[in-house]
């Protein structure tokens, strides 16, 4: 109930900041008048506001760039979000039960024997299966369409891993000790790439895409058309992988 | 009317006179905060309403991204942090912890711990890159 009110109030908040935001705008370009109207850009969002559709976070990974044998980009993760390598939790887990946010695959054309070597990781659909199968709300995407988990509200059902058609999700099956402070996770919750929403939130680019040598994970807001990733999203090819599947994903490749 | 009543009459006037001895049943030794005379909010407030701040705070942060520190359970610790002997910050799992002073006296569980860190943040967790 008081979450419900909780919610109430901040849509209430939301109308009423949009509001007086275009008040604010249409007495600004009236005081100036002659056709000068000033707009404002916003860099980074203060940490008192929230996220809002204008933007919307994707990746653009270059395949043709990635190395067969370098595991950068899993290496960041791991040691940003303490799991796998960055982590001494999760020893009693098989290789198969462990947590994985990101992994490299490596993909053969049968005809020509040419290997292709890219990191796979949640593509953060606009329209996400796995938000669609949770009983509970937690599988969700933020209005700047990252696709996360919220733990508070994750049960563990597990429904969530078998909607997701690239494998982006992982269960924790035992108790931690080691997590990092900007990324707690635990026992009974599923988890997967927030395209690294605390970094994101401060203003910087996910790890992997720090972390690449090569500068193959090109990461940007598709929704602003002046942005390095929707320039060259407009200008090259790109793809998205089972793109039948027609969810709109925010993770493209090239070279595949 | 004194001779059916005389003893009960006596027994709650002893009881009562063993009164400020019911008032020294112990109370939680709450560790005092490093830095700070003020909490966020009134004392008071703080600790009849901290669990609805948190709550409250812990839905804006994960669905739509507002971190403002004012509320945050990262923002506790820069203030109520217990150290050990070495002087290290102890976490959750030693009954010393900030937290466990009042939960362990109250009988009251919290699953914070489970997946959030529960000792004050080192100057450098963001990795930038990787790490050897």
């Amino acid at each position: 109930m008081s979450n419900k009110k909780a919610m109430s109030g901040n849509q209430i908040d939301r109308y009423r900041r949009r509001f007086l935001a275009q008040s604010a705008a249409i007495a600004g370009a009236a005081t100036l008048g002659g056709g000068l109207v000033l707009t404002r850009v916003a860099h980074a969002r203060p940490a008192d506001q929230a996220v809002n559709s204008d933007k919307r976070w994707g990746l653009l990974i270059d395949a043709g760039k990635c190395a067969n044998d370098c595991d950068e980009c899993v290496k960041a993760c791991e040691m940003e979000h303490g799991w796998g390598r960055g982590s001494s939790d999760e020893q009693h887990s098989s290789p198969e039960q462990k947590a994985q946010w990101i992994r490299k695959v490596t993909v053969r054309d049968r005809t020509t024997g040419h290997e292709t070597s890219l990191p796979m990781m949640c593509q953060h659909c606009a329209y996400p299966p796995c938000v669609d199968v949770c009983p509970t709300g937690a599988s969700m995407k933020r209005d700047d369409g990252i696709v996360q988990v919220d733990k508070h509200r994750c049960i563990g059902c597990r429904y969530c891993m078998m909607a997701c058609p690239y494998k982006a999700r992982s269960f924790i099956h035992e108790d931690l000790h080691a997590q990092k402070t900007e990324s707690p996770r635990g026992k009974g919750t599923v988890e997967s790439c927030n395209l690294c929403v605390n970094r994101v939130d401060r203003g910087e680019n996910p790890a992997c895409a720090d972390a690449c040598p090569e500068k193959a994970i090109l990461f940007g807001d598709l929704k602003d058309a002046n942005s390095e990733i929707a320039r060259r999203l407009a200008s090259e090819p790109s793809t998205e992988i089972r793109g039948d599947l027609r969810l709109d994903l925010g993770v493209r490749y090239q070279g595949i | 009317m004194v001779k059916r009543y005389g003893f009960p009459l006596l027994m709650i006037l002893l009881l009562t006179a063993g009164a400020p001895a019911l008032a020294a049943t112990p109370l939680p030794d709450i560790p005092k905060a490093i830095k700070g005379e003020q909490c966020v909010e009134d004392t008071g407030f703080m600790r009849r309403n901290h669990m609805t701040l948190l709550e409250h705070q812990r839905d804006d942060t994960v669905q739509r991204g507002i971190r403002s520190k004012k509320h945050s359970l990262k923002h506790c610790f820069t203030c109520h942090v217990v150290k050990d002997d070495d002087g290290q910050p102890v976490t959750a799992e030693d009954p010393r912890h900030f937290c466990r002073a009042c939960h362990d006296y109250a009988a009251v569980q919290v699953d914070c711990w489970q997946c959030h860190v529960s000792t004050p943040e080192p100057s450098a967790t963001s990795v930038k890159g990787v790490q050897p």
